[in-house]
């Protein structure tokens, strides 16, 4: 303890003046990633806030006008109302999946950021938990953002629709502790972009987020009720309508914490076997 | 392992040798400038390289090495001054220099998404070398390298070494007039730059141009017939290398060491001794031609240094002396 | 050994000569057949990449489609399907491009610095903006036969000129991958790969390739047209659907003009970069 000099950044001192521990814990691992993020935002804005905007406008709107003069809308609403939390959660999965494919395997392969932080007094629970704790973060910002503008749209019918909100944050960080722990297996980028082209892109389209999955071939709609997106958009879409029922939105929610938690629990053992050796 | 190095210069086209018909340096650089919008690399240098000689370029980072590199290379256009490499003018001839030239960069710049083998291949096809030819010759290749056993492998496990002589093997697959080596052995372990050296030495008996620049004095020393210290974008001396030694430093040093934070207070007490002294941050340096005598003398007054060594003078004497600077710090 | 590099310039490498553009020496196809070497190591992302366009036609063709019914194309009622088959093509070679000639270059450029080693040899900056090009060029052309095939599987394909289609995805893709490729040239970090993503998104959503260009507020219909996906989703459409005018000669001129602009402006941004 008599190196406060050289470490006096991480050692915190307790209540009664004394040294209380050694590391600043996940909230040091967060803050590092928010610095990066500090100075990238405005890129990542117009990806993360700007492109649910666009998805909304041409899917809800454009596409919605032959939707809504060929069906008569979905399920009674007109198509922009139908898409809108579909467009939230869709949103929250791609900024899941943005935030722990590359970073991650970065993080260990190319400029090696995990080695530095796991020389300090940091473990490896600490790296994961604290990476997630930023994807947190941004997964909030963006919904909140999308949701305020689809709000402003009028396609959020009930109050109970704020409670979206959370619920796709819930949704993006059930998909992202899983896919962290997928990053940090792999020994080099070629498996990322298997994932975002066999995981994420037919999620994303065949999740119930653009069209209801009672128009996919039967078998497939068991599979869509495997993936956390297909819960993450029924929940949303019950609470932007206020046809939600208490019952249904805990057994969504309870799904989804059960994905965020394994995700979680194999992302530690992963990246434990990957970085301690 | 009986290693059998690549035919070099045989000249495919059957006709006479550039080096043969002609009595004309490899290189020559008069007046040679580099200048960068916010500062000049190369300021004026007169080089010239003649046919058969390892010449090298001796310097700190910065003092305008690999700038001088890169347009002997043709890939950084002379601000001013003139150049010929092979007799050709690199603004207008450029692709047909580079035809002739190898050229091992500072950093190695392999291509990480093949193999060893198709690293040799595919950087001959560049030269438009037939396909059956390529592989020939990246088998003798491989060979001279040491890789053959990893010709299949990917190129991103290798060790630094390893590397580094692929990078050379892939260089000499156009059978090149010159070889130009940036660096060679930078961040290479000691043992790795002996396995290097004893290539390099094998392509010189071949009769291969080598170019190199490095701020190893040791790897100045043994490579090089010939070399100019540059510092500065500047020449500071030319010469081989037991020439510069003897102009511009004695045959021998005695290297002292004193329990004190400042060797320059120490100074007054060994005046006298040699001919000239370096100050250096953690020991003086005598220059003296008999490092016994003034060992003996630096007795009979009674000093007594932590550490005393006498040694032959090397090239980081010589750029000491001509820059009053280290060549590695 | 100056004697390749001298010898071996083709015709295609005295026309090449004769354009406007950077030095090179007429030898741009060794630097596909390096693309050709790596693309053995890497192929299944590569093929992996013509799921994308198929599954957004089974999504729009499946999913929506029974919602939207019949859409009026080119005069006259079909149904949804056919009318999002041809859009689809022509978006995914644009995206193919766009992502082959941004990221794998950026990559190439900054980090494997592919291209210093390349300029050691004979090879020049347009070699190097020609060879990326064409092998962009290649993927897309194989993507866009394989789609081709599954939309007639599902019954998107209407007209034998749809045939044509193939070389008409090519020339998107290749207006896409020399603008992009020039794009390239600017960027400095991953990060700048955002604005790419805010170039391509909106002529993806909104270029008349989900929903007829009369849908849109008569203000913007000008503004949708400028855009070069537009074009190619035009051109793309009336050959699948077989109604060929004078309209098919302003999208190909359209697109010709942004290859050229965009070769020839790589190469010199090549050359700035890497021969200074």
């Amino acid at each position: 303890m008599a190196r406060t000099g050289t470490s006096a950044a991480r050692v915190t001192q307790d209540a009664d003046g004394g040294p209380a521990r050694l590391t600043g814990g996940w909230q040091a691992v967060t803050a590092h990633w928010l610095a990066k993020y500090r100075r990238v935002w405005f890129g990542t804005a117009i990806t993360s806030f700007l492109s649910p905007l666009l998805y909304l406008a041409g899917m809800g709107y454009g596409l919605g006008m032959l939707v809504d003069r060929g069906a008569g809308g979905i399920d009674g609403v007109p198509y922009v109302v139908f898409v809108a939390p579909g467009v939230l959660a869709a949103t929250t999965l791609q900024v899941a999946a943005g935030e722990t494919t590359f970073s991650v395997m970065g993080s260990i392969k190319w400029d090696r950021t995990y080695h530095g932080m796991l020389a300090t007094p940091l473990g490896v629970r600490d790296v994961v938990r604290g990476h997630l704790a930023y994807v947190l973060v941004r997964l909030t910002m963006a919904a909140v953002v999308f949701f305020g503008v689809a709000a402003a749209l009028g396609t959020v019918r009930s109050w109970w629709g704020l409670l979206a909100v959370p619920v796709a944050v819930l949704g993006g960080l059930a998909f992202a502790s899983c896919c962290y722990a997928y990053s940090a297996s792999l020994t080099n980028d070629r498996g990322l972009a298997l994932m975002f082209r066999f995981v994420v892109m037919p999620m994303t389209l065949f999740s119930g987020t653009f069209f209801p999955i009672a128009q996919l071939p039967g078998w497939l709609q068991p599979v869509a009720w495997l993936t956390p997106l297909w819960h993450t958009v029924d929940a949303s879409r019950t609470l932007f309508l206020g046809t939600a029922d208490p019952g249904g939105i805990l057994l969504h929610v309870g799904y989804l914490v059960l994905w965020a938690a394994g995700g979680y629990l194999a992302a530690v053992r992963v990246l434990h076997r990957r970085m301690v050796v | 392992m009986p290693v059998e190095p690549p035919q070099v210069p045989a000249d495919p086209t059957g006709s006479p040798t550039y080096e043969s018909a002609t009595r004309e340096p490899m290189i020559r650089a008069r007046g040679l400038v580099k200048a960068f919008d916010d500062f000049t690399a190369v300021d004026g240098i007169d080089v010239e390289v003649r046919p058969g000689e390892a010449f090298g370029f001796l310097g700190p980072n910065g003092a305008g090495k690999s700038s001088t590199m890169r347009m002997i290379g043709c890939v950084s256009p002379p601000t001013a001054g003139e150049l010929t490499v092979l007799g050709m003018d690199p603004r207008t001839d450029g692709p047909r220099i580079r035809a002739g030239l190898g050229v091992v960069p500072q950093r190695d710049s392999l291509d990480e998404e093949l193999t060893v083998e198709e690293n040799i291949w595919v950087y001959g096809r560049y030269f438009g070398l037939p396909r059956r030819l390529v592989r020939e010759r990246a088998a003798e290749l491989l060979e001279f390298a040491q890789l053959t056993d990893r010709a299949r492998s990917v190129v991103e496990p290798l060790s630094g070494g390893m590397k580094r002589r692929l990078t050379i093997a892939r260089a000499l697959v156009n059978s090149p007039r010159i070889l130009l080596l940036d660096e060679p052995t930078t961040g290479l372990d000691p043992q790795a730059r002996h396995v290097l050296w004893d290539r390099l030495f094998r392509l010189k008996r071949e009769g291969v141009t080598l170019v190199l620049t490095t701020h190893y004095m040791d790897e100045a020393e043994q490579l090089c017939d010939r070399l100019v210290v540059m510092d500065h974008g500047r020449i500071v001396a030319e010469g081989s290398p037991s020439a510069l030694i003897a102009q511009h430093s004695t045959r021998e040093v005695l290297e002292l060491r004193f329990d004190t934070a400042d060797h320059a207070a120490r100074l007054g007490e060994v005046d006298g001794i040699a001919e000239r002294v370096e100050v250096l941050p953690d020991r003086l340096l005598l220059y003296t031609a008999d490092g016994e005598a003034a060992q003996s003398e630096l007795h009979r007054r009674g000093l007594e240094p932590l550490a005393a060594l006498v040694r032959r003078s090397t090239l980081e004497d010589v750029f000491l002396h001509l820059t009053g600077r280290t060549l590695v710090d | 050994m100056a004697a390749p590099a001298q010898g071996r310039v083709g015709v295609a490498g005295r026309l090449a000569r004769a354009l406007p553009v950077p030095a090179g020496a007429g030898m741009a196809r060794m630097l596909v057949e390096r693309n050709y070497r790596s693309f053995r190591r890497t192929w299944v992302i590569i093929v992996s990449g013509f799921f994308e366009p198929v599954f957004f036609l089974f999504a729009m063709g499946v999913g929506i489609g029974s919602l939207v019914g019949d859409v009026e194309a080119d005069g006259r009622l079909v149904p949804y399907v056919v009318f999002v088959a041809p859009a689809l093509l022509a978006a995914s070679a644009m995206n193919g491009a766009v992502f082959d000639s941004t990221t794998n270059v950026f990559f190439k450029l900054k980090y494997a610095k592919l291209y210093d080693s390349v300029l050691a040899t004979p090879l020049g900056p347009r070699d190097v903006a020609v060879g990326e090009i064409a092998w962009a060029l290649l993927r897309g052309l194989v993507y866009s036969a394989a789609f081709l095939v599954v939309a007639a599987l599902a019954g998107a394909v209407t007209s034998p000129l749809a045939l044509l289609a193939v070389p008409a995805a090519t020339l998107i893709g290749w207006a896409f991958a020399s603008i992009g490729m020039a794009a390239t040239t600017y960027m400095r970090t991953w990060a700048d790969f955002d604005y790419v993503q805010l170039a391509i998104l909106p002529m993806f959503l909104f270029s008349a390739t989900f929903f007829p260009l009369e849908t849109y507020p008569p203000a913007l219909q000008g503004v949708v047209q400028a855009t070069p996906l537009f074009h190619g989703v035009a051109m793309v459409r009336d050959l699948m659907l077989g109604q060929v005018g004078a309209d098919l000669l302003v999208h190909v001129t359209y697109l010709v003009v942004l290859g050229l602009v965009g070769t020839a402006w790589t190469a010199r941004r090549i050359e700035r970069l890497l021969l200074r």
